[in-house]
């Protein structure tokens, strides 16, 4: 559905994306990653025909972004990192307004209008000022605009920024009921949206493709099957002979002890398994067996962030490189 | 075409839900109401004078009232040409909204229409404010009507092109204030251009005063449309549009 290969943005000073390439195919939901200032707000620019590339392609449903920019603009709904809102409309006449500038044959427009104040749950302020609406509601009324005209392509540039829990979790429920007829492609910094929502992450860091990966490989990418235990001393627990009987769990690799100041009143310790098996239940098992008390036994799955952070983190700083950080914007 | 015409009917919408369109007719109104005022009780005195002095003396509504009064209302407008236009695409920009004009599938030409017809039917509003006005003569008086008409189509038409000229300013600033005052400035100055007729004759002063804005109103007022004219309005309306294509469009390359 989307395709980018090789695709540059280079301003006179820096250069905000730098050759990146990837597909999205129909129906997927991608989570474009990213801390601030990497290239997301730009790439998806380009791919909403804002902005035109340095270099590079990229083409959405089969029509080049710079060649046949009016096709893509047809089949693409887009909400900027700040929804483009007129404040002195009320609700139903924006989005009349832009259902009709979207071109929506006019015989539509009134009940497709109705249909995405329903769906974006805004029907009951529709005759109010969006200068009067909240953070919230403004965010979801963007939200209906992007999806007025039925685009194949969902571009959302950070669609819960900004927002209270409540309405971050309202939203990405949204998004996610969205998923199936649209293509949607969302930037954001908040990794646990992206675990939440998406199925595909494209990891960028300053202007460059650092990862392409599904949510689920990623997170499998280090630590699974790492387990932390911890076993109270009252006990009468031996830490030697709580290291031994552990190493003897069948589906252990490694025992670890683990050092810190939780580690100076209760035992604990960080258990690896074989490649491919969770140890986990016979490591309850045989603590219990043994009569020690079990406090604490958790997966040691590393989050996204700690995944994010090792990947962004040992990209090598080209000096021109430095300065795109905040200006990508 | 009918993408130009939603722009157009959103930005009027702007126009008359925000104050700015009745605080502008409220202004025109009382001025253009004062200046008929003087200028038809002027005219009255007049005939009353050559009444007492027993000779009758030649009076025209047309040549001595409507004629220097549709040459006023084109100064007023000058002034308030650039509060139409300020906002335009400065607002746009500020609010972001330009993002969602230009990633819809219009093209940037009917944009740049839409916004300018809007303006321009502002102020024609404006001008109908004046029509009433000057009707007043028709109940009392037995004017020509077709230099009055020639005349406020005269007026629009210089309108116009200096809100084509502010279309393109307010392209360039993100500020309405700037937009407001560098649009003053432009209007300013190419009034000021027929002042220059004081100073002799000489090619120059001529090419200046073809150049300025007012001077080819006076030809309308008196119930001519010359081609020379027409021509000038036409090629400032299309100069100060084109420059807002070329103004907007630079935006996406340097963004």
């Amino acid at each position: 559905m989307i395709q980018v290969e090789g695709l540059s943005k280079k301003y006179a000073r820096h250069v905000a994306v730098n050759n990146i390439s990837f597909t999205v195919d129909k129906g997927d939901i991608v989570g474009f990653l990213g801390p601030n200032g990497a290239g997301k707000t730009t790439t998806m620019r380009i791919l909403t025909c804002f902005l035109p590339p340095t270099e590079g392609k990229a083409t959405v449903a089969g029509f080049d972004v710079f060649e046949q920019p009016l096709e893509v603009k047809k089949r693409i709904g887009y909400l900027p990192e700040t929804p483009p809102l007129y404040p002195e409309m009320s609700v139903r006449d924006y989005l009349t307004f832009v259902a009709n500038i979207k071109n929506l044959p006019s015989a539509d427009v009134k009940r497709r209008t109705e249909e995405v104040m329903e769906r974006c749950s805004v029907a009951d302020v529709r005759d109010r000022l969006i200068s009067k609406l909240s953070k919230g509601y403004r965010q979801r009324v963007g939200l209906a605009q992007a999806i007025i005209h039925n685009p194949d392509v969902l571009i959302l540039d950070e669609p819960t920024s900004g927002l209270d829990p409540k309405q971050i979790l309202e939203t990405r429920e949204l998004i996610h009921n969205l998923a199936g007829e649209h293509t949607i492609i969302l930037s954001t910094h908040i990794l646990p949206e992206v675990e939440a929502v998406c199925q595909k992450v494209i990891i960028i860091n300053k202007g460059r493709v650092v990862a392409t990966d599904s949510v689920d490989r990623l997170r499998h990418r280090t630590g699974e099957g790492a387990v932390q235990v911890q076993i109270d001393t009252d006990g009468a627990a031996d830490k030697l002979a709580v290291h031994q009987r552990l190493e003897q769990v069948p589906g252990v690799s490694k025992v670890l002890e683990a050092t810190g100041a939780a580690a100076e009143k209760n035992l604990i310790f960080e258990v690896d398994s074989l490649p491919g098996r969770s140890a986990r239940a016979d490591i309850a098992r045989a603590v219990v067996q043994s009569g020690w008390n079990l406090l604490e036994l958790k997966s040691l799955t590393y989050s996204l962030e700690e995944v994010f952070l090792e990947l962004t983190g040992s990209q090598p700083q080209a000096p021109e490189e430095v300065a795109s950080v905040e200006s990508a914007k | 075409m009918r993408n130009t015409w939603t722009i157009c009917r959103r930005e009027l919408y702007s126009y008359f839900v925000s104050p700015i369109a009745w605080v502008l007719l409220a202004i025109f109104a009382v001025l253009s109401g004062a200046f008929t005022y003087l200028i038809g009780q002027s005219f009255v005195r007049a005939g009353f004078e050559s009444q007492l002095s027993g000779q009758s003396m030649p009076m025209n509504v047309n040549e001595q009232v409507i004629a220097p009064l549709l040459s006023n209302i084109a100064v007023i407008g000058l002034f308030l040409i650039p509060l139409i236009s300020m906002r335009l695409l400065a607002e746009e920009k500020r609010q972001g909204t330009i993002e969602l004009l230009v990633t819809s599938p219009v093209h940037e030409l009917e944009i740049i229409l839409g916004k300018w017809l809007s303006a321009v039917l502002m102020y024609a509003a404006l001008i109908a404010v004046f029509f009433l006005d000057i009707s007043f003569f028709f109940f009392y008086g037995n004017p020509d009507i077709k230099p009055v008409l020639t005349g406020i189509l005269g007026i629009l038409l210089q309108g116009a092109c200096l809100l084509a000229l502010g279309t393109f300013v307010s392209s360039l600033t993100r500020n309405q204030i700037v937009a407001g005052a560098i649009g003053f400035a432009l209007a300013l100055l190419l009034w000021i251009l027929s002042w220059t007729t004081s100073f002799g004759n000489s090619d120059t002063v001529q090419f200046l005063n073809y150049l300025s804005i007012v001077s080819h109103l006076d030809s309308f007022t008196r119930g001519v449309i010359d081609s020379k004219d027409v021509i000038y309005y036409c090629s400032m309306i299309f100069l100060g549009l084109f420059l807002t294509a070329r103004s907007l469009e630079s935006l996406r390359w340097r963004a």
